[in-house]
Parts: C-alpha cells; structure tokens; sequence
C-alpha cells in the first residue's frame, strides 16, 4: 500500500491573534495534482509556505516523504531541528512563488544552476546540461544570458519553476503562480505546469485559475478561515459543490 | 452637439514648427556675475602674502609625496578595515541571535558616540593603560614597541569605520526584498549562504554611493593621525613648515594633492557602480 507524500495532521498557525490555521489536516498522495482554492486570508499559502518551512508551524506536525518536519521527538519533547537539517529537507519540496522571486543579479542560467553548484555541491557541466535542459522544457532556449529584468513576467515565472526543478524536487509547491501577471502571459506558464503535471510531478497548487483547477487537479481543496471546508474531485467541488461557503465563494469568483 | 465625422475648425497645423531656444538672460547674467567674484578672490590672492614659488617647490617634494602615498595607504587599509568590520556587525545586527544583535549594537554605540581625534589618541596611549601587551605564556611585548603610529592610526581609523559602515552596509541588506532571502531559503541554501551569494551582491548596488562618500571622508581624516606622529601628507606638511615658517603655501600644497586624489577617486566609483547594478535594466547588455 502507497504511502502520502504529505501528511498534514491538525497543523495551526497564528501571526499574533490571527489563527491562519486552525488544525488542518491533509494527506496528499504521490503523483497527485492538488489545487487549494478560497478567499485571500484563507491560510492556503500559509499552509504551502509551512510545508516548505519559510514558516514554523505553532503545533500539529507535517511530515514529507514519511520525515517529521522541522522538529525531532525526543521523549515527551519535540526539538526544532538546526538551520542545516531544515534546508537539507527543504530540498525535496520546490517552491514557485507569486512574485517570481529570481535573482534580479543573475541570468536565467545561473538563476537555475545556483542551487544544485551552491547548496549540492554538483559538477558544473553536469549542472549546466540539466539547466539548458530545463530552460528548454519551459520553452526559454534562447533566454539563457537573459537576466530577469529583461524578461516578460511570464517568462520570469518559467524560469524561476525550472530553477525549483533543478533542485530535483519530489514535490512541488505553487503560490498563486499566475496572480501577479497580466492575463495574456498566464497562458504560458499553465501550460508549463501543466506539462509538469502530466509528467508525474506531485503538485500543490494555490490558484485562482478555476479552469486549470477544473483540467488539470485531481483533487479540489476549498479553504476558508483557516480551515478546510470541502475536498472532492474537481468536477465535484466546482461543479456541485455540497458546502455553503463553497457555493458563496465559486459564486464570487465565476 | 454630437461629434462630427470630420476634424472640427480652428486648431492650425503646428507640424514642422519649431520650439525657439530661451534666451535664460538670468542665467548670463548670475555666471558673469559668480566669475567676477571668483575673479576678484583670485586677485586678492595673487597680490596676498603667499610664495606661490614655494607651493610648486613643495608640491612634489619628497616628503610631500611620502606623505601622500602614506595618506592613501592608510585610507585604503583603513577602509578594508571598516569595511570588513562593518559587514560583520551588520550581518550580526540582522541576526536573530539576541546576543549577536547586542554585541553588534554596543559596538556601534561606543564607536559612533566618541571622537574620532579622542579614539586615535587613546590607540597611541595604550601603553599607559596596558605597560606590556600579549597571550599569557604565549607571547608578550611592551605596548610602545606595538602600537607605533602606523597601527594605532589603522586600528582608529578602521574600527571607527566599521561601526559607520555597518549602518550603510545594514541599510543595503534591508532595501533587498524579503523575496529574495525567501527564494535562496527555498532552494535550501542557510542564513550565511544566502546572505553572501544573493542578499550583499544586491545590497552592494545600493551601498556604494554612501561607501564612496565614506571613502572620501577616509582620505581627510587619515589627517587626524598626525597627531599621533604618522607620517601622512598634512603631518609632513606641518613638519616643513615648522622649519621654514612657510605655513599657508604648505596647507595649500597639501590641501592641493587632497583635491587631486578625491577627483580620481569619483570616476573609480562610477565604474564599481555599473560593475554591481548588472541585471538592473539601466545598464543591461
């Protein structure tokens, strides 16, 4: 019997008085495609950005290919794991963020080879075959010496989900990848992840892209304050939805 | 009334005219004015009690280019020095480590809140504190022997440095996205790895005009070390002067060559400038 990939058991987070989530719990499953849908406020980029530990979860635990994240039990007692073990973790989940976030003082080349020749230490040719193929993968061949600012906001994108594929991810994360760019370059890269998705790729997606969710996602999350309302298959939970909130929410975004 | 198909009367052509140059009668008039009295200062100082034979004498005399080279070599050490310095107790001040951050902050502190003239001579008068320096059992020495004047300027000079540095250095590293640092965490790079390969090659972009200015300043108060006995240009200049009574023709030479190497010095950093603001559309390829 598979194993999740993710498993997510009754995680919160607060910033302060707000509760971004209120004990959560999620398995996703190898291969699998999920997208995490719901109001801005809903804790579903907080709940990525925990998976990747760019946030400390305040309780509950996740664990990532069957490995505790960010804590070791020890007795009655979980200890935060050192800098060094949560950046060794961090290496199995890719992340694409909102605003691209590529090194604006590096080519989209050397934006995809830094992390393999920094953080693993790899041989360079070898690194940089992998990068001419992964640019070649989302379409960039001919921007390789490009530096981020001379390329479109859809274009940046591309790069920086070759740069989290460099990495070798098992799985991984998407912040609203298509929110910060205008509407004729989302196109572009949907379809990039989209190839990924087909490629076996275990994904979690936050989106408001309702039709990607409806093609692409195995399985529809519909988040709100915090908390998971409605999971289901995507033609279940956009087309029927069973919850109130879901109705109210798929009504104010369609 | 609804707008017409065909363009409505009473706009003339204007294509082909040009714009007339302003004749800026304000603009003559005040430039001819700041030469007359540019004019009339340099009169007064041509008919003044000044030797001008005895500035260009002096102005490439050995010991005033003895002088010089000591100037710029302990603006330069100096500046490493505080660079260094600053860098660190930036990086520290950023830290999350409490004891870090106050260490860092303590530091700052003492050093931007006392006298630069004040920390020279405490430097140069250690021996009064410490008779003989050194590590137990290790190695010792008397304290006159190492702290000659060439060091106590450096240590002086540098440290003071590095706790303004550390401000301008601390400023660059925070003008540069949360994004970023969340990127290089992302591919699993730590805190120190992410600092030295994507926040200070952003931050330097920003840091180097204030550190240009910096540097200039360096260069003037490597003067403060002549009173500590090290041999820098104005500290010669004196010297001279002592002797020969020339006093103003001696400033003016060293005032001279202090112009000279700031004027060299502002080219240099235009090129360091466009060196980091690589992938900034400004100066993309």
């Amino acid at each position: 019997m598979t194993k999740p990939l993710v498993a997510i058991r009754s995680v919160a987070k607060n910033f302060g008085e707000f509760q971004a989530l209120k004990g959560v719990s999620l398995d996703v499953w190898p291969g699998e495609v999920m997208c995490l849908i719901g109001a801005s406020g809903s804790g579903k980029t907080t709940l990525l950005r925990c998976i990747n530990q760019l946030a400390a979860i305040d309780s509950g635990g996740i664990w990532l290919d069957g490995e505790l994240l960010g804590v070791r039990e020890q007795g009655v007692r979980l200890h935060r794991l050192s800098e060094r073990e949560i950046g060794r973790q961090r290496l199995k989940t890719g992340m694409v963020f909102q605003r691209f976030n590529l090194f604006p003082h590096k080519t989209a080349l050397e934006n995809i080879t830094e992390g393999p020749l920094q953080v693993q230490g790899r041989r360079f040719d070898e690194v940089r075959a992998e990068a001419v193929e992964l640019l070649r993968r989302v379409g960039l061949s001919a921007k390789a010496d490009a530096y981020p600012a001379q390329l479109s906001g859809g274009q940046q994108q591309r790069v920086a989900i070759a740069r989290a594929l460099a990495m070798k991810p098992m799985l991984m994360l998407f912040d609203e990848p298509t929110s910060a760019l205008d509407p004729e370059l989302v196109g572009e890269v949907l379809a990039v992840m989209k190839e990924l998705a087909k490629s076996g790729m275990t994904m979690m997606v936050v989106t408001h892209e309702l039709g990607f969710a409806r093609e692409v996602a195995d399985r529809v999350v519909y988040m709100d304050q915090g908390a998971i309302v409605e999971q289901g298959r995507a033609s279940d939970v956009l087309g029927a939805p069973r919850e109130e909130r879901t109705r109210a929410f798929l009504s104010a975004v369609i | 009334m609804k707008p017409a198909p065909v363009l409505a009367e009473g706009f003339p052509d204007l294509s082909g005219m040009r714009i007339a140059r302003e004749p800026h009668w304000f603009r003559w008039l005040s430039a001819a004015l700041i030469v007359l009295v540019l004019a009339a200062i340099g009169r007064a100082f041509a008919g003044g009690q000044i030797e001008w034979s005895y500035v260009s004498r002096f102005l490439t005399a050995k010991v005033i280019l003895e002088g010089i080279v000591n100037t710029m070599v302990m603006a330069v050490l100096a500046m490493a020095l505080g660079i260094f310095l600053g860098v660190v107790i930036a990086i520290m001040r950023l830290s999350p480590n409490p004891v870090l951050k106050t260490v860092a902050a303590g530091y700052t502190w003492l050093f931007r809140g006392t006298p630069l003239i004040l920390q020279l001579l405490l430097w140069f008068n250690l021996a009064l504190v410490f008779p003989t320096i050194g590590i137990p059992g290790l190695w010792s020495a008397r304290a006159v022997d190492v702290m000659t004047p060439f060091l106590a300027a450096l240590l002086g000079l540098g440290i003071n440095q590095g706790a303004y540095t550390s401000e301008v250095m601390r400023a660059g590293m925070l003008s540069v996205d949360v994004g970023q640092y969340e990127a290089a965490q992302a591919i699993g790079m730590g805190r120190l790895r992410a600092l030295r390969r994507v926040i200070l090659p952003q931050a330097m972009r920003v840091v180097i005009p204030p550190l240009g200015n910096e540097f200039i300043g360096m260069v003037k108060a490597t003067s403060l070390a002549s009173v500590i006995q090290y041999p820098e240009v104005l500290h010669n200049a004196e010297n001279i002067y002592y002797a020969n009574s020339r006093v103003i023709e001696l400033l003016i030479v060293a005032g001279l060559w202090y112009l000279l190497v700031v004027s060299i010095l502002t080219p240099l950093q235009m090129l360091l400038e466009r060196r980091f603001a690589r992938g900034t559309l400004q100066f993309a390829r």
